[in-house]
């Protein structure tokens, strides 16, 4: 049990502040900003417009911001040879990526949360709507977490498998968009919910598929 | 101190399409080291991991008792961290006390991992694996980057190893200036 906790308190800290080559939680936060602040003027300042599309933009630049820190999540720490190191001393490569899943949950997800306040305003959604956002980051962005590590261990170790990271996690990704975006139409309630069961399902799946994707890479 | 064994039986390898070896059969007890001996390509490194479980055989099997411990050319250290803190990292993990050997490390433990040079980042791998207080060691190629100088107190802190009873499989390419040491020539063992 300390061996794991030693382990997410490295996982944390890399995530969070970065390093060298490897960038913190400030990448993706602002990079959801920036997407937040320029489709207000890509559309120009109708805000009739803005208050009905905003919410899909957030949810949309939540999924790309989840996408960016892919390529770091997995591949250094099997390059230095860590994941081996931890097979060797019995540390189930399950557990090591739950804890993963949590750590860059906490590194993009919680941020994303903070950070939703003051895209609302750019996008001009109105208190109720923002507080569906956010309910519904609090209940999507753990399942993004999961289909980021899940994807990061499939591709880590391939040539170009940032790239392809991207572009495989973006269709796994679509059933949290949809359910996200659509609990904000009227009537959509029910989306939070179905929201929900598909972030478990990720969540529940994702640490085996990792883990086996991790095992397998070893042959 | 535990007794430990690790013992192979009749063991395959195979990568791709290819058979690199089989047959390869050893058994060894606390105190003993085997130098595990061939050319490159051979399928030392991948002996070795099929030794520490991280390969499936594809005959035979392994036993072993007693925990093991590996080091090869990953040295499992992040490189942006100082050395101190990358080593404590697994010394944690490890719970396992001060290393015996201390590879002349102390000077370097406030340098981040990625500015050592090839040979103190392999002094500081092997520190990491005494450190771990494994009794089994399985050292890929450790004399590599190393000048004689370290080369010779790597040796020293194996046969240290050796006197307290654990057991230390080396697959090198270079000559190993090591007590009572039994060697496995993989050329015998092709297909």
């Amino acid at each position: 049990m300390s061996a794991l906790w030693t382990i997410f308190r490295r996982d944390l800290t890399l995530l969070l502040m970065g390093a060298p080559g490897r960038g913190g939680a400030l990448l993706p936060l602002l990079f959801f900003l920036a997407v937040a602040m320029l489709y207000p003027f890509a559309v120009g300042p109708d805000a009739k417009l803005l208050a009905r599309t905003g919410a899909g933009v957030i949810w949309v630049a939540a999924l790309l911001a989840a996408i960016l820190p892919l390529d770091r999540l997995v591949e250094p720490d099997l390059e230095a040879g860590f994941f081996d190191q931890w097979a060797l001393r019995g540390i189930a490569e399950e557990g090591v990526l739950l804890l993963r899943i949590l750590a860059h949950w906490l590194s993009f997800g919680v941020p994303l949360m903070l950070a939703a306040p003051l895209a609302a305003g750019l996008l001009n959604l109105d208190g109720a709507q923002l507080w569906t956002v956010e309910a519904g980051l609090l209940l999507g962005t753990p399942g993004l977490a999961a289909i980021g590590v899940t994807i990061a261990a499939l591709t880590a170790g391939l040539r170009a498998g940032a790239a392809l990271g991207g572009l495989l996690a973006i269709p796994l990704a679509v059933p949290l968009l949809i359910f996200g975006a659509g609990s904000l139409q009227p009537g959509g309630e029910g989306g939070l919910l179905l929201l929900a069961a598909s972030g478990l399902a990720a969540l529940a799946i994702a640490p085996f598929a990792a883990a086996g994707a991790i095992r397998a890479g070893r042959e | 101190m535990q007794p430990c064994r690790l013992a192979a039986y009749d063991l395959a390898c195979r990568r791709g399409d290819r058979l690199l070896f089989k047959g390869v059969g050893f058994e060894l007890t606390g105190g003993e080291a085997l130098h595990l001996a061939g050319p490159n390509g051979i399928g030392k490194s991948s002996l070795m991991r099929i030794l520490a479980g991280l390969l499936r055989a594809y005959n035979g099997h392994v036993e072993h008792e007693g925990t093991l411990a590996l080091s090869d050319e990953r040295p499992a250290l992040d490189p942006h961290r100082p050395l101190g803190e990358a080593l404590a990292f697994w010394r944690q993990i490890d719970r396992a006390g001060e290393a015996r050997a201390d590879f002349g490390l102390e000077d370097l433990l406030d340098v981040p991992v990625r500015y050592l040079s090839t040979g103190q980042r392999k002094r500081a791998a092997l520190a990491r694996l005494a450190a771990s207080g494994a009794r089994i060691w399985l050292l890929d190629e450790p004399l590599n980057g190393l000048d004689t100088h370290w080369g010779a107190s790597a040796q020293a802190a194996i046969e240290a190893h050796r006197a307290l009873g654990g057991i230390a499989v080396i697959a090198s390419h270079q000559p190993l200036q090591l007590q009572k040491l039994r060697t496995l020539a993989l050329l015998e063992h092709l297909p």
